[in-house]
């Protein structure tokens, strides 16, 4: 794809201005980093880091059909689900390979009736929406709204988000229980505030009107500049997200891969549902995934990067590294793997980057927690 | 004394190369550009080769990794590997504030100097270096 094919956020302007390292990233030309990715990290796990993250896909479902047809798609039992909740779940095919991993929003309005929001992963953004029309056909009181392009996502995250946005908004977040979404009009205009996020720390995501993206990105950044807070851009979201093991579509999750073998069970309610993928599911449950997602600590310095063949003690191949690399929080490298279920529970395993093995050691995920 | 950046060599691929006269042969002080460090962020790992290794021109012996990435080190010159900066790879934040003086990677003893031959002038790296942006 060549760069005038790609689209840009509502915030294109804003990184360019700003300096920031462009590059394309799932049809969007996106902010890699602004200055420093360690530096960037450093900010969002000691103050607050402001994230871009517009290029993820906003699907809204209308309609008396939506909770029956959204039980049909999702794994997770949304029936029941109060309004303001957000819940993790993941679309699978029949097979139970895992077409994505989502969040779903049942959404409050002050003026309209409630309605379900689904975030699916940009480079998945087509793919659900293909998946999803021939399926629309049993369900015709179901409308469906790509609502991406009109509007944008910030995610606000790290240990004094909540604070100074609780300075800056009318409305305080802090009422907001993790898992909770609210929509509220704090910049006069209605902006959608869940308290969410994909780095391991405490903080929200808003998602707001196209054109009230900078306004808000800089309120924000300035509201908390004395703090630490700093635009971070997707080198350290992805430097986040390992440390705190949350799984990352086309690495950790991909249509071979089951819920099961990626540690992902919590987000699959087989029991008293037919939903799509759930017959092979129950049956992958009760033989066992064959394949197990663990996290390593290789020894030295060198990071072990995605595409690293694992090996057991006696030089059996065993699985494949599905994310690595340095983690700045805890100054050593850091890996997750997919492995053979025989191997996930040796506690120790070897890694071979690019043609030198190097000992790992299994360690629990995951492999940064907030402090309480 | 400050090595003189403005006198060194440089490959396209940012290396430079600082080479001085030993008597019977050439020897190049090698390590690589500001502009290069800069590009490259975050510095985590380097792998160096082992004194006595033969290098070629253009091919590598090494490689550097940032937090994102792994980039290769390539020889600017043809020779053997004399000395290594084996401190280096645990001192790689000094890099930043110094690749010419504390920052050098490698010491080769040229063995083809036509291979110098193909290497950049400090105007023309500059040159690369500001189309690269």
């Amino acid at each position: 794809m060549s760069p005038s094919q790609l689209a840009s956020t509502p915030l294109d302007q804003w990184h360019r201005d700003a300096g920031a390292r462009m590059v394309p990233f799932a049809g969007y030309e996106m902010p890699i980093q602004y200055g420093s990715i360690v530096t960037e990290h450093q900010a969002c796990r000691n103050a607050a880091a402001l994230f871009d993250v517009s290029h993820m896909g906003r699907l809204r479902f209308d309609g008396p059909g939506s909770v029956a047809f959204l039980d049909r798609l999702l794994t997770r039992d949304i029936r029941n689900m109060p309004l303001g909740r957000v819940r993790y779940s993941l679309i699978c095919n029949e097979n139970g390979g895992i077409l994505d991993d989502v969040l779903v929003y049942h959404v409050e309005t002050p003026s309209q009736n409630p309605y379900h929001l689904m975030v699916v992963n940009a480079s998945n953004r087509e793919k659900i929406i293909r998946w999803i029309e021939p399926l629309l056909a049993d369900f015709p009181e179901v409308i469906v709204t790509d609502r991406t392009d009109l509007t944008a996502m910030i995610a606000v995250q790290g240990p004094k988000a909540m604070a100074a946005c609780r300075r800056l908004f009318s409305y305080d977040p802090t009422r907001l229980k993790y898992y909770h979404a609210v929509i509220t009009n704090q910049f006069s205009k209605p902006a959608l505030v869940s308290r969410t996020g994909y780095t391991g720390e405490d903080g929200l995501e808003l998602i707001v009107r196209a054109e009230e993206a900078p306004r808000i990105w800089e309120n924000i950044l300035l509201a908390g500049r004395d703090e630490g807070f700093m635009a971070a851009g997707l080198g350290a979201r992805d430097t986040l997200r390992m440390e705190a093991a949350m799984p990352l579509y086309g690495h950790e999750l991909n249509e071979t891969i089951d819920p099961f073998s990626a540690g992902l069970g919590f987000a699959c309610d087989l029991d008293g549902r037919d939903f799509i993928g759930g017959d092979a599911l129950r049956e992958i449950k009760a033989t066992g995934p064959k394949q197990i997602r663990i996290g390593l600590l290789p020894d030295g310095k060198r990071p072990a990067r995605e595409g690293c063949e694992v090996l057991d003690q006696a030089g059996n191949s065993v699985g494949v590294i599905t994310s690595g690399g340095p983690s700045p929080t805890l100054d050593r490298p850091i890996a997750m793997a997919m492995v053979d279920a025989s191997a996930a529970t040796h506690d120790t395993l070897q890694i071979d980057i690019r043609g030198k093995r190097v000992d790992a050691t299994r360690t629990d995920l995951p492999f940064y927690k907030r402090p309480v | 004394m400050a090595r003189d950046k403005s006198t060194l060599l440089y490959a396209e691929t940012h290396e430079w190369a600082d080479v001085v006269d030993d008597g019977d042969s050439k020897i190049a002080t090698v390590g690589i550009s500001a502009f290069a460090i800069q590009q490259l962020n975050d510095l985590v790992y380097m792998d160096l080769p082992d004194v006595g290794k033969k290098v070629t021109a253009g091919e590598e012996f090494g490689e550097v990794e940032s937090v994102k990435a792994v980039s290769p080190l390539y020889s600017p010159v043809t020779g053997e590997v004399i000395e290594v900066h084996s401190d280096l790879p645990d001192q790689l934040e000094q890099l930043n504030a110094d690749p010419y003086d504390f920052g050098w990677i490698v010491k080769i003893r040229i063995e083809d100097e036509a291979s110098l031959g193909a290497l950049m002038d400090h105007a023309a790296y500059e040159k690369q270096c500001a189309e690269a942006g």
